[in-house]
């Protein structure tokens, strides 16, 4: 692994814990899924620049992608119950 | 507050559990004997140029089987839990840009998804990855057009037809192989057909055939999970 690499790598996985504490912090549901469908996206960065690229496609597509999405709409629908109860 | 200290303690004992990991991600300078086995005879008993593929497919397909019967019980209990109680409501239509965007993207993803299932076998990415890049594009085509029907049966149809093509395949090359290769039996061998020449995208046996089932059949299930999911 050349020096670029790595630092690259360190610095992706500081913003990747950034992001995580953040998810776990943050009181608004939106902003929490948002940034957790970045980790998952700084982490197939990483997966890319640790040469597996077969895994970095599937946490792209499947972590940041589809994930992000399926929370995003089961908040909608959270949202949509609470709506109705009122 | 006693909860955030339970949990405080229960991050700092998964901590501890991880650790002795550290010691381990040092780069290995040699590959483990069956990777090594893997990496050393997988192009020349499989034809695959892209060794993962040889080993998702071929060396673990059992295994594989299993990831695509463990996503469709998923996929069967979101449609269980969640599906059936659409009541209409009328939604409001999506923003010109959206409209636009997606009818120029739409092509493009579901050609992406499509070369990355074909080419499993060459280049990475494979079934699920494929399928997944096909469902993001349903999910697009959803999101733009938003009063559209889905055709339910055509999307069952997809499904069982690949899931029961894929098992198919692989009792093939637990039959057929063995007798053709000499190389030994096995589940989802896939030296029943031509090989090929080597890095050429119709070469390495079943696994463009297998690959493009997978990745019908995980693109039919998400759509299903997605189409479940929406209001």
């Amino acid at each position: 692994m050349t020096t670029f690499n790595f630092i690259v790598t360190v610095w992706l996985g500081i913003l990747m814990l950034a992001a995580a504490v953040f998810a776990v912090v943050t009181k608004k549901v939106l902003s929490a899924i948002i940034a957790a469908g970045v980790v998952s996206l700084l982490a197939s960065v990483i997966y890319l620049l640790l040469a597996s690229p077969d895994v970095a496609m599937t946490e792209a597509a499947i972590g940041s992608g589809l994930t992000t999405v399926v929370f995003l709409y089961a908040y909608r629908r959270m949202k949509s119950d609470k709506e109705d109860r009122k | 507050m006693i909860t955030r200290i339970l949990a405080f303690l229960a991050v700092i004992g998964l901590a501890f559990m991880l650790l002795p990991l550290i010691h381990e991600v040092l780069p290995m300078q040699e590959l483990s004997p069956v990777a090594g086995n893997y990496v050393v005879k997988g192009p020349d008993e499989l034809g695959a140029q892209n060794i993962v593929t040889s080993v998702v497919v071929t060396y673990r397909g059992l295994d594989t089987l299993g990831e695509v019967t463990v996503l469709f019980i998923a996929t069967a209990g979101v449609g269980f839990l969640l599906g059936r109680k659409k009541e209409k409501k009328n939604k409001r239509k999506s923003s010109e840009i959206l409209q636009t965007g997606a009818s120029f993207l739409i092509a493009l993803i579901f050609l992406y998804g499509i070369y990355v299932f074909v080419h499993g076998h060459l280049t990475p990415g494979g079934g699920f990855q494929g399928g997944v890049v096909i469902a993001t594009g349903i999910l697009l085509i959803m999101l733009s057009e938003v009063n559209m029907k889905f055709n339910h049966k055509l999307l069952h149809l997809v499904e069982s037809v690949s899931g029961v093509g894929y098992v198919v395949l692989g009792i093939l090359g637990l039959l057929l192989a063995s007798t053709a290769a000499g190389l030994g039996d096995g589940f989802l061998n896939n030296r029943f057909l031509s090989m090929g020449t080597y890095g050429q995208l119709f070469s390495a046996g079943a696994i463009p055939l297998i690959y493009s089932l997978v990745g019908l059949k995980v693109g039919s299930e998400l759509t299903g999970i997605l189409d479940n999911m929406q209001e």
